[in-house]
Protein backbone atom coordinates (compact mmCIF):
# COMPACT_ATOMS: atom_id res chain seq x y z
CA UNK A 1 0.00 0.00 0.00
CA UNK A 2 1.17 3.45 -0.77
CA UNK A 3 0.41 5.57 1.96
CA UNK A 4 0.40 9.10 3.01
CA UNK A 5 1.65 10.53 6.29
CA UNK A 6 0.94 14.33 7.48
CA UNK A 7 4.26 15.37 8.99
CA UNK A 8 5.82 18.06 10.74
CA UNK A 9 8.91 19.19 9.34
CA UNK A 10 9.22 22.44 11.06
CA UNK A 11 7.11 24.56 13.72
CA UNK A 12 3.81 25.01 11.65
CA UNK A 13 4.99 23.52 8.49
CA UNK A 14 3.04 20.38 6.99
CA UNK A 15 3.67 17.90 4.35
CA UNK A 16 2.63 15.20 3.18
CA UNK A 17 4.82 11.99 2.62
CA UNK A 18 3.99 8.59 0.78
CA UNK A 19 5.17 5.82 2.42
CA UNK A 20 5.30 2.46 0.60
CA UNK A 21 4.17 0.02 3.27
CA UNK A 22 3.49 -3.74 3.51
CA UNK A 23 1.20 -5.62 6.00
CA UNK A 24 1.95 -8.46 7.42
CA UNK A 25 -0.50 -11.33 9.02
CA UNK A 26 -0.22 -9.88 12.15
CA UNK A 27 -0.78 -6.25 10.68
CA UNK A 28 -3.86 -4.58 10.15
CA UNK A 29 -5.04 -1.77 8.13
CA UNK A 30 -6.83 1.07 10.23
CA UNK A 31 -8.69 4.63 9.05
CA UNK A 32 -8.66 6.63 11.61
CA UNK A 33 -11.91 8.93 11.78
CA UNK A 34 -11.54 10.80 14.79
CA UNK A 35 -8.16 12.31 16.10
CA UNK A 36 -7.32 14.40 19.60
CA UNK A 37 -4.81 17.00 19.68
CA UNK A 38 -3.03 16.76 23.28
CA UNK A 39 -0.63 19.70 24.33
CA UNK A 40 2.40 17.48 23.60
CA UNK A 41 1.07 17.39 19.92
CA UNK A 42 0.86 21.36 20.15
CA UNK A 43 4.28 21.68 21.48
CA UNK A 44 5.71 19.86 18.52
CA UNK A 45 3.61 22.28 16.37
CA UNK A 46 4.31 25.18 17.86
CA UNK A 47 7.59 25.30 18.33
CA UNK A 48 7.74 25.12 21.87
CA UNK A 49 10.02 22.23 22.37
CA UNK A 50 13.60 23.01 23.18
CA UNK A 51 14.96 22.98 19.94
CA UNK A 52 17.46 20.25 20.24
CA UNK A 53 14.58 18.05 20.87
CA UNK A 54 12.60 19.41 17.66
CA UNK A 55 15.97 18.84 15.46
CA UNK A 56 16.02 15.13 17.09
CA UNK A 57 12.32 14.12 16.31
CA UNK A 58 11.23 16.02 13.51
CA UNK A 59 10.24 15.06 11.04
CA UNK A 60 7.52 13.77 12.54
CA UNK A 61 3.41 12.23 12.20
CA UNK A 62 2.01 14.04 15.06
CA UNK A 63 -1.22 12.63 17.57
CA UNK A 64 -1.06 9.77 19.91
CA UNK A 65 -5.09 9.93 20.78
CA UNK A 66 -6.72 8.36 18.14
CA UNK A 67 -9.72 5.84 16.85
CA UNK A 68 -10.32 4.13 13.63
CA UNK A 69 -12.42 1.66 11.51
CA UNK A 70 -10.37 -1.70 10.47
CA UNK A 71 -10.13 -1.56 6.83
CA UNK A 72 -7.65 -4.12 5.98
CA UNK A 73 -7.31 -7.30 7.81
CA UNK A 74 -6.42 -10.82 7.67
CA UNK A 75 -7.14 -11.63 11.44
CA UNK A 76 -10.64 -13.88 12.93
CA UNK A 77 -11.08 -11.02 15.51
CA UNK A 78 -9.91 -8.03 13.94
CA UNK A 79 -12.57 -7.80 11.21
CA UNK A 80 -12.69 -5.39 8.16
CA UNK A 81 -15.51 -2.52 9.25
CA UNK A 82 -14.93 -2.78 13.59
CA UNK A 83 -14.00 0.23 14.90
CA UNK A 84 -10.76 0.23 17.32
CA UNK A 85 -8.84 2.35 19.43
CA UNK A 86 -4.98 2.02 18.55
CA UNK A 87 -2.33 2.44 21.26
CA UNK A 88 0.38 4.37 21.11
CA UNK A 89 2.80 2.79 22.94
CA UNK A 90 5.07 0.06 20.98
CA UNK A 91 6.80 -2.23 22.69
CA UNK A 92 10.23 -3.94 21.62
CA UNK A 93 9.96 -6.87 21.40
CA UNK A 94 13.27 -8.20 21.91
CA UNK A 95 13.10 -5.72 25.21
CA UNK A 96 15.31 -7.01 27.61
CA UNK A 97 13.09 -5.33 30.36
CA UNK A 98 10.39 -6.79 29.24
CA UNK A 99 9.31 -9.00 31.92
CA UNK A 100 10.45 -6.16 34.34
CA UNK A 101 8.52 -2.90 33.07
CA UNK A 102 5.45 -1.50 32.80
CA UNK A 103 5.66 -1.26 28.86
CA UNK A 104 5.00 2.27 29.22
CA UNK A 105 8.29 3.00 30.79
CA UNK A 106 10.72 1.00 29.54
CA UNK A 107 12.73 2.72 27.46
CA UNK A 108 13.20 0.06 24.35
CA UNK A 109 9.37 1.13 23.77
CA UNK A 110 8.49 3.46 20.97
CA UNK A 111 5.70 6.23 21.49
CA UNK A 112 3.44 6.89 18.70
CA UNK A 113 3.54 11.04 17.83
CA UNK A 114 6.84 11.28 19.77
CA UNK A 115 9.50 8.54 18.78
CA UNK A 116 7.75 7.09 15.69
CA UNK A 117 5.01 8.20 13.57
CA UNK A 118 1.77 8.86 15.02
CA UNK A 119 -2.14 8.64 13.42
CA UNK A 120 -2.02 11.54 11.33
CA UNK A 121 -1.63 9.59 8.38
CA UNK A 122 -4.01 8.62 5.73
CA UNK A 123 -4.21 4.58 6.86
CA UNK A 124 -2.13 3.03 9.93
CA UNK A 125 -0.90 -0.02 9.74
CA UNK A 126 -1.26 -1.41 13.04
CA UNK A 127 0.24 -4.65 14.88
CA UNK A 128 -2.76 -6.10 16.29
CA UNK A 129 -0.79 -6.06 19.60
CA UNK A 130 -1.59 -2.35 19.49
CA UNK A 131 -5.32 -2.02 18.96
CA UNK A 132 -8.09 -3.04 20.78
CA UNK A 133 -12.03 -3.40 19.76
CA UNK A 134 -14.62 -0.56 20.77
CA UNK A 135 -18.22 -1.04 20.58
CA UNK A 136 -18.58 1.86 18.44
CA UNK A 137 -17.11 4.63 16.86
CA UNK A 138 -18.94 7.41 19.41
CA UNK A 139 -16.56 10.77 19.14
CA UNK A 140 -15.72 10.70 22.98
CA UNK A 141 -13.82 7.31 22.45
CA UNK A 142 -11.19 9.20 20.99
CA UNK A 143 -10.35 9.79 24.92
CA UNK A 144 -10.07 6.47 25.58
CA UNK A 145 -6.08 7.35 25.75
CA UNK A 146 -6.43 9.85 27.81
CA UNK A 147 -8.47 7.48 30.37
CA UNK A 148 -5.82 5.02 30.01
CA UNK A 149 -3.12 7.76 31.42
CA UNK A 150 -5.66 8.29 34.13
CA UNK A 151 -5.66 4.00 34.81
CA UNK A 152 -1.90 3.73 34.78
CA UNK A 153 -1.74 6.78 37.69
CA UNK A 154 -4.55 5.40 39.39
CA UNK A 155 -2.85 1.66 39.90
CA UNK A 156 0.64 3.05 40.76
CA UNK A 157 -1.40 5.00 43.65
CA UNK A 158 -3.26 2.18 44.97
CA UNK A 159 -0.37 0.34 44.73
CA UNK A 160 1.12 2.65 47.30
CA UNK A 161 -1.99 3.71 49.16
CA UNK A 162 -2.59 2.44 52.73
CA UNK A 163 -4.72 5.04 53.93
CA UNK A 164 -8.93 5.55 53.48
CA UNK A 165 -9.75 8.25 51.05
CA UNK A 166 -12.44 10.58 52.59
CA UNK A 167 -11.44 13.51 50.33
CA UNK A 168 -9.08 13.26 46.93
CA UNK A 169 -8.11 16.77 45.61
CA UNK A 170 -7.44 17.07 41.82
CA UNK A 171 -5.45 20.07 40.81
CA UNK A 172 -6.34 21.75 37.55
CA UNK A 173 -8.95 22.82 35.05
CA UNK A 174 -8.01 21.16 32.09
CA UNK A 175 -9.16 18.09 29.81
CA UNK A 176 -6.45 15.75 31.97
CA UNK A 177 -8.54 16.91 35.26
CA UNK A 178 -12.09 16.61 34.41
CA UNK A 179 -11.24 13.02 33.03
CA UNK A 180 -9.46 12.00 36.23
CA UNK A 181 -11.67 13.90 38.21
CA UNK A 182 -14.63 11.81 36.29
CA UNK A 183 -12.93 8.38 36.96
CA UNK A 184 -12.47 9.40 40.53
CA UNK A 185 -15.92 10.44 41.27
CA UNK A 186 -16.88 7.19 39.58
CA UNK A 187 -14.52 4.97 41.14
CA UNK A 188 -14.70 5.84 45.04
CA UNK A 189 -17.93 7.11 45.59
CA UNK A 190 -17.95 7.43 48.70
CA UNK A 191 -15.24 9.79 48.50
CA UNK A 192 -15.42 13.28 48.14
CA UNK A 193 -13.77 14.96 45.30
CA UNK A 194 -12.44 18.16 44.96
CA UNK A 195 -11.09 20.17 42.45
CA UNK A 196 -9.10 23.32 42.29
CA UNK A 197 -8.44 25.18 38.94
CA UNK A 198 -7.47 28.48 37.94
CA UNK A 199 -10.56 29.67 35.52
CA UNK A 200 -13.96 29.80 36.74
CA UNK A 201 -15.40 29.30 33.52
CA UNK A 202 -13.56 25.92 32.83
CA UNK A 203 -14.20 24.72 36.29
CA UNK A 204 -18.25 25.54 35.51
CA UNK A 205 -17.29 22.39 33.45
CA UNK A 206 -16.82 20.26 36.81
CA UNK A 207 -20.40 19.58 37.98
CA UNK A 208 -19.82 16.09 39.24
CA UNK A 209 -17.51 16.78 41.57
CA UNK A 210 -18.23 17.28 45.07
CA UNK A 211 -16.60 20.82 45.62
CA UNK A 212 -14.31 23.33 43.56
CA UNK A 213 -12.20 26.58 43.73
CA UNK A 214 -9.70 28.38 42.01
CA UNK A 215 -6.02 28.26 43.22
CA UNK A 216 -6.19 31.55 45.26
CA UNK A 217 -9.44 30.62 46.69
CA UNK A 218 -9.06 27.40 48.87
CA UNK A 219 -10.46 27.45 52.47
CA UNK A 220 -7.59 27.39 54.61
CA UNK A 221 -9.07 24.71 56.69
CA UNK A 222 -9.36 22.37 53.51
CA UNK A 223 -6.36 19.73 54.45
CA UNK A 224 -6.55 16.16 52.54
CA UNK A 225 -4.37 13.10 52.35
CA UNK A 226 -4.83 12.30 48.72
CA UNK A 227 -3.97 14.45 45.81
CA UNK A 228 -3.34 14.34 42.11
CA UNK A 229 -1.47 16.79 40.09
CA UNK A 230 -3.09 17.86 36.63
CA UNK A 231 -1.99 21.20 35.82
CA UNK A 232 1.40 20.81 33.54
CA UNK A 233 3.72 23.46 32.10
CA UNK A 234 4.93 26.03 34.64
CA UNK A 235 1.40 26.07 36.10
CA UNK A 236 2.53 22.72 38.09
CA UNK A 237 4.89 24.50 40.39
CA UNK A 238 2.15 26.46 41.78
CA UNK A 239 0.06 23.59 42.38
CA UNK A 240 2.82 21.30 43.58
CA UNK A 241 3.77 24.38 46.19
CA UNK A 242 0.20 24.53 47.28
CA UNK A 243 -0.35 20.71 47.67
CA UNK A 244 2.59 20.06 49.27
CA UNK A 245 1.97 23.17 51.89
CA UNK A 246 -1.84 21.47 52.51
CA UNK A 247 -1.22 17.51 52.25
CA UNK A 248 -1.37 16.15 55.58
CA UNK A 249 1.98 13.70 56.59
CA UNK A 250 2.44 10.79 54.92
CA UNK A 251 -0.13 11.94 52.35
CA UNK A 252 0.23 10.64 48.40
CA UNK A 253 0.47 13.02 45.98
CA UNK A 254 0.20 11.42 42.20
CA UNK A 255 1.94 13.31 39.25
CA UNK A 256 0.32 13.84 35.71
CA UNK A 257 1.01 17.17 34.31
CA UNK A 258 3.63 17.32 31.69
CA UNK A 259 5.88 20.21 31.95
CA UNK A 260 8.55 21.16 29.58
CA UNK A 261 9.96 22.94 32.78
CA UNK A 262 12.47 22.16 35.12
CA UNK A 263 9.99 22.28 38.32
CA UNK A 264 10.97 23.60 41.46
CA UNK A 265 9.93 21.20 44.40
CA UNK A 266 9.88 22.23 48.21
CA UNK A 267 12.12 19.36 48.95
CA UNK A 268 12.48 19.99 52.95
CA UNK A 269 8.72 20.10 53.34
CA UNK A 270 8.31 16.95 51.38
CA UNK A 271 10.85 15.22 53.52
CA UNK A 272 9.35 17.12 56.44
CA UNK A 273 6.18 15.42 55.91
CA UNK A 274 7.44 11.76 54.80
CA UNK A 275 5.19 12.13 51.82
CA UNK A 276 4.92 10.36 48.60
CA UNK A 277 5.60 11.36 45.31
CA UNK A 278 4.27 9.36 42.32
CA UNK A 279 5.57 9.97 38.85
CA UNK A 280 2.95 8.76 36.09
CA UNK A 281 3.24 8.67 31.93
CA UNK A 282 1.65 7.03 29.51
CA UNK A 283 -0.13 3.86 29.63
CA UNK A 284 -0.34 0.19 28.89
CA UNK A 285 -2.79 -2.00 27.22
CA UNK A 286 -4.28 -3.07 30.28
CA UNK A 287 -4.59 0.64 31.27
CA UNK A 288 -6.83 1.05 27.98
CA UNK A 289 -8.67 -2.46 28.87
CA UNK A 290 -9.72 -0.86 32.63
CA UNK A 291 -10.85 2.70 30.18
CA UNK A 292 -13.04 0.64 28.21
CA UNK A 293 -14.78 -1.49 31.40
CA UNK A 294 -14.67 1.71 32.56
CA UNK A 295 -17.47 3.26 30.21
CA UNK A 296 -19.18 0.19 30.49
CA UNK A 297 -19.66 -0.04 33.70
CA UNK A 298 -20.50 4.01 33.45
CA UNK A 299 -21.95 4.86 30.10
CA UNK A 300 -23.09 8.01 31.53
CA UNK A 301 -19.56 9.00 31.51
CA UNK A 302 -19.39 9.37 27.46
CA UNK A 303 -21.91 12.06 28.21
CA UNK A 304 -19.97 13.97 30.10
CA UNK A 305 -16.55 13.23 28.11
CA UNK A 306 -18.23 14.74 25.18
CA UNK A 307 -18.73 18.39 27.09
CA UNK A 308 -14.87 18.81 26.37
CA UNK A 309 -14.60 18.32 23.05
CA UNK A 310 -14.49 22.49 22.50
CA UNK A 311 -14.33 22.05 18.69
CA UNK A 312 -14.82 19.40 15.74
CA UNK A 313 -12.28 20.08 12.79
CA UNK A 314 -13.32 18.38 9.43
CA UNK A 315 -9.67 17.91 8.16
CA UNK A 316 -10.18 17.22 4.00
CA UNK A 317 -6.88 18.03 3.27
CA UNK A 318 -3.40 19.68 4.96
CA UNK A 319 -4.46 23.47 5.50
CA UNK A 320 -7.46 21.79 7.78
CA UNK A 321 -5.03 20.21 10.04
CA UNK A 322 -3.66 23.58 10.40
CA UNK A 323 -6.59 24.94 11.41
CA UNK A 324 -7.49 22.61 13.72
CA UNK A 325 -3.98 23.03 15.23
CA UNK A 326 -4.32 27.06 15.47
CA UNK A 327 -8.23 26.81 16.82
CA UNK A 328 -6.94 24.26 19.47
CA UNK A 329 -4.88 27.05 20.91
CA UNK A 330 -7.83 29.14 21.95
CA UNK A 331 -10.09 26.12 23.14
CA UNK A 332 -10.68 25.36 27.01
CA UNK A 333 -10.61 21.80 26.09
CA UNK A 334 -9.97 18.83 23.23
CA UNK A 335 -9.91 20.27 19.74
CA UNK A 336 -10.63 16.72 17.77
CA UNK A 337 -10.13 16.10 13.76
CA UNK A 338 -12.53 14.49 11.98
CA UNK A 339 -10.29 13.00 9.21
CA UNK A 340 -11.85 12.75 5.95
CA UNK A 341 -8.33 13.30 4.55
CA UNK B 1 -24.11 -1.52 -6.57
CA UNK B 2 -20.76 0.33 -6.77
CA UNK B 3 -17.86 -1.03 -9.06
CA UNK B 4 -14.23 0.49 -9.59
CA UNK B 5 -13.37 -0.37 -13.19
CA UNK B 6 -9.00 0.08 -13.56
CA UNK B 7 -7.81 0.50 -17.25
CA UNK B 8 -5.20 -1.17 -17.99
CA UNK B 9 -5.20 -2.30 -21.41
CA UNK B 10 -2.18 0.16 -22.45
CA UNK B 11 0.61 -1.97 -24.35
CA UNK B 12 3.81 -1.74 -24.52
CA UNK B 13 4.58 1.62 -25.39
CA UNK B 14 8.69 2.21 -24.85
CA UNK B 15 9.57 3.99 -21.61
CA UNK B 16 13.55 3.53 -21.47
CA UNK B 17 14.79 0.61 -21.96
CA UNK B 18 11.90 -1.90 -21.43
CA UNK B 19 8.54 -2.86 -23.62
CA UNK B 20 6.46 -3.74 -20.43
CA UNK B 21 3.59 -1.69 -20.14
CA UNK B 22 3.90 1.08 -17.20
CA UNK B 23 1.41 -0.46 -15.07
CA UNK B 24 3.55 -3.49 -14.81
CA UNK B 25 6.47 -2.02 -13.71
CA UNK B 26 7.73 -1.12 -10.35
CA UNK B 27 7.47 1.58 -8.15
CA UNK B 28 9.15 1.12 -4.54
CA UNK B 29 9.06 -2.92 -4.44
CA UNK B 30 5.90 -3.59 -6.25
CA UNK B 31 3.77 -2.68 -9.72
CA UNK B 32 2.29 0.27 -10.15
CA UNK B 33 -0.75 -1.88 -11.14
CA UNK B 34 -0.67 -3.11 -7.54
CA UNK B 35 -0.44 0.04 -5.65
CA UNK B 36 -3.23 1.15 -7.27
CA UNK B 37 -5.67 -1.76 -7.23
CA UNK B 38 -4.56 -1.44 -3.13
CA UNK B 39 -6.09 1.97 -2.78
CA UNK B 40 -9.55 0.77 -4.01
CA UNK B 41 -9.61 -2.35 -2.35
CA UNK B 42 -9.31 0.06 1.00
CA UNK B 43 -12.66 1.67 0.36
CA UNK B 44 -15.01 -0.34 1.98
CA UNK B 45 -18.15 1.01 -0.32
CA UNK B 46 -16.60 -0.51 -3.39
CA UNK B 47 -18.45 -3.77 -4.10
CA UNK B 48 -16.30 -5.31 -7.11
CA UNK B 49 -12.79 -4.51 -8.59
CA UNK B 50 -12.55 -4.85 -12.57
CA UNK B 51 -9.32 -4.57 -14.10
CA UNK B 52 -9.51 -4.38 -18.03
CA UNK B 53 -5.77 -5.45 -19.24
CA UNK B 54 -4.86 -6.83 -22.65
CA UNK B 55 -5.48 -10.17 -24.14
CA UNK B 56 -1.19 -10.46 -24.25
CA UNK B 57 -0.81 -9.23 -20.52
CA UNK B 58 -3.63 -11.26 -18.65
CA UNK B 59 -1.58 -13.77 -17.42
CA UNK B 60 0.97 -11.50 -16.04
CA UNK B 61 -1.52 -9.88 -14.10
CA UNK B 62 -3.01 -12.82 -12.76
CA UNK B 63 0.40 -14.03 -11.52
CA UNK B 64 0.75 -11.08 -10.03
CA UNK B 65 -2.67 -11.07 -7.81
CA UNK B 66 -1.48 -14.37 -6.77
CA UNK B 67 1.90 -12.96 -5.65
CA UNK B 68 0.24 -10.23 -3.52
CA UNK B 69 -2.30 -11.81 -1.87
CA UNK B 70 -5.32 -10.51 -4.13
CA UNK B 71 -8.40 -12.04 -4.72
CA UNK B 72 -11.84 -10.85 -5.80
CA UNK B 73 -10.76 -8.77 -8.67
CA UNK B 74 -11.92 -9.14 -11.77
CA UNK B 75 -10.02 -9.43 -14.99
CA UNK B 76 -11.53 -8.29 -18.11
CA UNK B 77 -10.26 -8.04 -22.31
CA UNK B 78 -9.34 -4.38 -22.74
CA UNK B 79 -10.66 -3.18 -26.11
CA UNK B 80 -8.58 -1.35 -28.91
CA UNK B 81 -9.19 1.55 -27.23
CA UNK B 82 -9.50 3.20 -23.79
CA UNK B 83 -13.20 4.25 -24.53
CA UNK B 84 -13.67 0.40 -25.64
CA UNK B 85 -12.06 -0.53 -22.84
CA UNK B 86 -14.61 1.09 -20.44
CA UNK B 87 -17.52 -0.04 -22.60
CA UNK B 88 -16.20 -3.99 -22.22
CA UNK B 89 -15.52 -3.60 -18.69
CA UNK B 90 -19.06 -2.34 -17.82
CA UNK B 91 -20.69 -5.19 -19.84
CA UNK B 92 -18.90 -7.33 -18.24
CA UNK B 93 -20.05 -5.51 -14.86
CA UNK B 94 -23.85 -6.12 -16.01
CA UNK B 95 -23.84 -9.42 -17.32
CA UNK B 96 -21.84 -11.08 -14.97
CA UNK B 97 -22.73 -9.52 -11.67
CA UNK B 98 -26.60 -9.44 -13.36
CA UNK B 99 -27.42 -5.59 -12.56
CA UNK B 100 -29.53 -3.24 -14.48
CA UNK B 101 -27.38 -0.58 -13.22
CA UNK B 102 -24.27 0.12 -10.99
CA UNK B 103 -22.06 3.35 -10.53
CA UNK B 104 -18.74 2.88 -11.87
CA UNK B 105 -15.80 4.73 -10.62
CA UNK B 106 -13.11 4.29 -13.44
CA UNK B 107 -9.53 4.57 -13.33
CA UNK B 108 -6.24 4.95 -15.07
CA UNK B 109 -3.83 2.28 -13.31
CA UNK B 110 -0.96 4.41 -13.73
CA UNK B 111 -2.20 6.26 -11.52
CA UNK B 112 -1.14 5.08 -8.52
CA UNK B 113 -1.17 8.03 -6.31
CA UNK B 114 -5.06 8.25 -6.54
CA UNK B 115 -6.02 9.36 -2.29
CA UNK B 116 -9.01 8.08 -0.08
CA UNK B 117 -10.23 11.18 -0.10
CA UNK B 118 -10.48 11.92 -4.01
CA UNK B 119 -12.33 8.26 -4.66
CA UNK B 120 -14.64 9.14 -1.71
CA UNK B 121 -15.54 13.04 -3.30
CA UNK B 122 -16.03 11.12 -5.96
CA UNK B 123 -18.44 8.37 -4.76
CA UNK B 124 -20.35 11.08 -2.66
CA UNK B 125 -21.00 13.80 -5.50
CA UNK B 126 -21.94 11.04 -8.12
CA UNK B 127 -25.45 11.46 -6.46
CA UNK B 128 -26.14 14.53 -7.55
CA UNK B 129 -24.49 14.07 -11.36
CA UNK B 130 -24.78 12.64 -14.31
CA UNK B 131 -20.52 11.83 -14.36
CA UNK B 132 -18.09 13.06 -11.91
CA UNK B 133 -14.64 14.14 -13.24
CA UNK B 134 -11.43 15.00 -11.23
CA UNK B 135 -10.12 17.92 -12.19
CA UNK B 136 -6.89 20.30 -10.95
CA UNK B 137 -6.47 23.95 -11.57
CA UNK B 138 -4.66 24.50 -14.72
CA UNK B 139 -1.34 25.90 -13.60
CA UNK B 140 0.10 26.77 -17.22
CA UNK B 141 -1.46 29.04 -19.42
CA UNK B 142 -3.38 26.49 -22.23
CA UNK B 143 -3.10 27.12 -25.82
CA UNK B 144 -5.49 25.90 -28.56
CA UNK B 145 -3.15 25.25 -31.87
CA UNK B 146 -4.92 24.75 -35.05
CA UNK B 147 -3.80 24.49 -39.11
CA UNK B 148 -0.23 25.34 -37.21
CA UNK B 149 -1.24 28.49 -35.39
CA UNK B 150 -2.59 29.31 -32.35
CA UNK B 151 -6.29 29.40 -32.49
CA UNK B 152 -7.19 30.43 -28.72
CA UNK B 153 -5.75 31.03 -25.44
CA UNK B 154 -8.47 30.31 -23.04
CA UNK B 155 -8.64 32.62 -20.00
CA UNK B 156 -6.25 30.40 -17.57
CA UNK B 157 -8.35 30.96 -14.17
CA UNK B 158 -11.53 28.58 -15.79
CA UNK B 159 -9.23 25.85 -17.35
CA UNK B 160 -8.51 22.69 -15.22
CA UNK B 161 -6.73 19.51 -16.19
CA UNK B 162 -8.55 16.18 -16.51
CA UNK B 163 -7.59 13.53 -14.07
CA UNK B 164 -9.29 10.37 -13.00
CA UNK B 165 -10.95 8.55 -11.40
CA UNK B 166 -14.40 9.31 -13.56
CA UNK B 167 -17.49 8.43 -11.98
CA UNK B 168 -20.55 7.51 -13.58
CA UNK B 169 -23.21 5.47 -13.94
CA UNK B 170 -23.28 2.20 -15.81
CA UNK B 171 -27.26 2.04 -17.75
CA UNK B 172 -26.82 5.68 -18.59
CA UNK B 173 -23.48 5.08 -19.87
CA UNK B 174 -24.45 2.29 -22.44
CA UNK B 175 -27.43 3.65 -23.36
CA UNK B 176 -25.46 6.72 -24.97
CA UNK B 177 -22.57 4.77 -26.31
CA UNK B 178 -24.63 2.30 -28.14
CA UNK B 179 -26.10 5.08 -30.07
CA UNK B 180 -22.94 7.05 -30.95
CA UNK B 181 -22.00 6.82 -34.76
CA UNK B 182 -18.52 5.66 -35.88
CA UNK B 183 -17.09 9.17 -35.90
CA UNK B 184 -18.55 10.24 -32.47
CA UNK B 185 -16.98 7.16 -31.07
CA UNK B 186 -13.50 7.91 -32.94
CA UNK B 187 -13.71 11.33 -31.30
CA UNK B 188 -15.21 10.64 -27.78
CA UNK B 189 -12.05 9.00 -26.16
CA UNK B 190 -13.23 10.44 -22.15
CA UNK B 191 -15.86 9.04 -20.43
CA UNK B 192 -16.43 12.88 -19.74
CA UNK B 193 -16.60 14.10 -23.15
CA UNK B 194 -19.23 11.75 -23.54
CA UNK B 195 -21.50 12.74 -21.29
CA UNK B 196 -20.67 16.12 -22.31
CA UNK B 197 -21.73 15.65 -26.05
CA UNK B 198 -24.83 14.31 -24.63
CA UNK B 199 -25.58 17.61 -22.81
CA UNK B 200 -25.38 15.50 -19.78
CA UNK B 201 -25.04 17.49 -15.79
CA UNK B 202 -21.00 16.50 -15.47
CA UNK B 203 -19.63 17.50 -11.73
CA UNK B 204 -16.00 17.64 -10.64
CA UNK B 205 -13.71 16.89 -7.45
CA UNK B 206 -10.89 18.53 -7.20
CA UNK B 207 -7.38 16.06 -7.37
CA UNK B 208 -4.04 16.60 -6.35
CA UNK B 209 -0.89 17.60 -8.83
CA UNK B 210 0.61 13.95 -7.31
CA UNK B 211 -2.27 12.31 -8.57
CA UNK B 212 -0.50 12.67 -11.83
CA UNK B 213 -0.84 9.75 -14.72
CA UNK B 214 3.13 7.46 -14.84
CA UNK B 215 3.77 8.09 -18.69
CA UNK B 216 7.18 8.56 -18.98
CA UNK B 217 10.39 7.59 -17.79
CA UNK B 218 11.15 11.04 -16.31
CA UNK B 219 7.04 10.17 -14.39
CA UNK B 220 8.52 6.72 -12.92
CA UNK B 221 11.61 8.32 -11.49
CA UNK B 222 9.23 11.10 -9.86
CA UNK B 223 7.06 8.74 -8.37
CA UNK B 224 9.96 6.35 -7.29
CA UNK B 225 11.47 9.33 -5.41
CA UNK B 226 7.80 10.29 -3.83
CA UNK B 227 7.68 6.53 -2.52
CA UNK B 228 11.01 6.36 -1.21
CA UNK B 229 10.47 9.64 0.81
CA UNK B 230 13.10 11.52 -1.48
CA UNK B 231 10.38 13.96 -2.38
CA UNK B 232 8.61 16.03 -0.07
CA UNK B 233 5.43 17.31 -1.12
Amino acid sequence: MINVRYKLINPKQLIEEFVEENVNNDEIIVRPKFLSICRADQRYYQGTRDKEILNKKLPLSLIHEAIGEIIYSKNDTYKVGMNVVMLPNIQDELSVNKNVLKENYDVNSKFRGSSCDGFMQQNVVCNIKNVLLIPNDNISLVFLELMSVVFNALEQFNKINKKSMESIVVYGDGSLSFITSLILKKTYQNSKIIVIGKHNEKLDYFTFVDEKYTIDNVPETLVYSHAFECVGGIGSEVALKQIIEKIIPQGLISLLGVSEYSISINTRMVLEKGLHLIGNSRSSIDDFKAAINFLQQYPDSINYLSNIISDVVEVKDIKDIDKAFMIDTTNYFKTIMKWDI
Amino acid sequence: MLCALILASGTGSRMGNTTMPKQFLNIGTKPIIIHTIEQFLLIKEINKIVVTVSNEWKSHLEDLLKKYDINDVHIVQGGKDRHESVINGCKYIKNMFDVDDATIISHDAVRPFITRRIIEDNIKLIKDYDAIDTVIPATDTIVEVKHDIISNIPERKVMFQGQTPQTFKLKGFLEICENLSDDEKSILTDVCKVYYFKNKKIGYVFGETYNFKITTKFDLNIANSIVKGDIKL
